[in-house]
């Protein structure tokens, strides 16, 4: 058993364009599952993740009505972490970068993540063991 | 003491027009005025950031006409003046046919080879 650490996620693409968004989650759900707290700061695309005005939707291409389909949400699987966090007494601390959120009209969030700055991710990087960048890629 | 960070930027000019500087570029201004201790790497496309003679023509929309390009020479001169170094890999500019003398004063050429000892002088390095 490792010590308890606290890691900071740095990520900054949107939900739905690649693979990184739903990796960066999987590493953010293990760092959790281990015992550790966890920081993100939410920048430019990334305040998507946990807009709550997401919507799932039906697909025809898969025969499938909302209800069966049930088509994965950021938001609902941050809420899930939020959740597997405050249950094994964890901290996950997430903050959606305000300017882009503002530029991009991402509010309201889900509860939990909070509207902050990059002096949140200054704080983050030098309370926290070590930090991992998920940036977009070209 | 706080940890001494090293940001790398290599996706260039993403969304340099919609956000009027690279956001990555931003953040670091903004991290600085918050009181980290960062450096800046360029590298890739990101090393004709420091070009000089670059400039972005005003765009415009119809009758739209968008202000306050970016000024990423400037951005780069801007954090300079702020104590932040700021390196370029110098392959990557040779392979773009900019010369030292095409960039802004005060950007520190590092070769591929020495960016293991370079990074041993941080903390952390964040690669964007």
């Amino acid at each position: 058993m490792t010590s308890q650490q606290t890691l900071t996620f740095a990520l900054m693409d949107p939900p739905f364009e690649s693979a990184r968004s739903t990796t960066a989650l999987r590493l953010i759900d293990l760092a959790l599952r281990r015992g550790h707290h966890v920081n993100v700061f939410a920048y430019e695309g990334a305040v998507s993740l946990a807009f709550a005005g997401q919507k799932a939707h039906a697909n025809a291409v898969h025969g499938r009505d909302p209800l069966e389909e049930d088509h994965p949400l950021t938001r609902d699987w941050i809420a899930a972490l939020r959740d597997a966090a405050h249950e094994r007494g964890l901290r996950l601390d997430w903050v959606n970068c305000g300017l882009c959120v503002d530029e991009r009209g991402m509010e309201p969030s889900i509860t939990g993540p909070r509207r902050g700055s990059p002096t949140d991710l200054a704080r983050f990087i030098e309370e926290s063991d070590n930090t991992l960048v998920i940036p977009t890629g070209d | 003491m706080s940890k001494k960070l090293l940001h790398i930027v290599e996706s260039a000019y993403r969304a340099t027009l919609e956000e009027q500087d690279d956001p990555v570029v931003w953040l670091c201004h903004a991290l600085r005025g918050a009181g980290a201790e960062l450096d800046l790497l360029l590298q890739g496309n990101a090393v004709a950031y420091g070009v000089r003679a670059q400039q972005v023509a005003p765009l415009q929309f119809g009758s739209r006409r968008q202000q306050h390009a970016p000024d990423l020479a400037g951005d780069l001169n801007a954090l300079l003046a702020k104590r932040v170094a700021c390196f370029y890999l110098e392959e990557d500019a040779a392979e773009r046919g900019i010369d030292a003398s095409d960039l802004v004063e005060g950007l520190v050429p590092v070769s591929r080879a020495k960016l293991p000892m370079l990074f041993a002088h941080y903390h952390q390095v964040h690669r964007w």
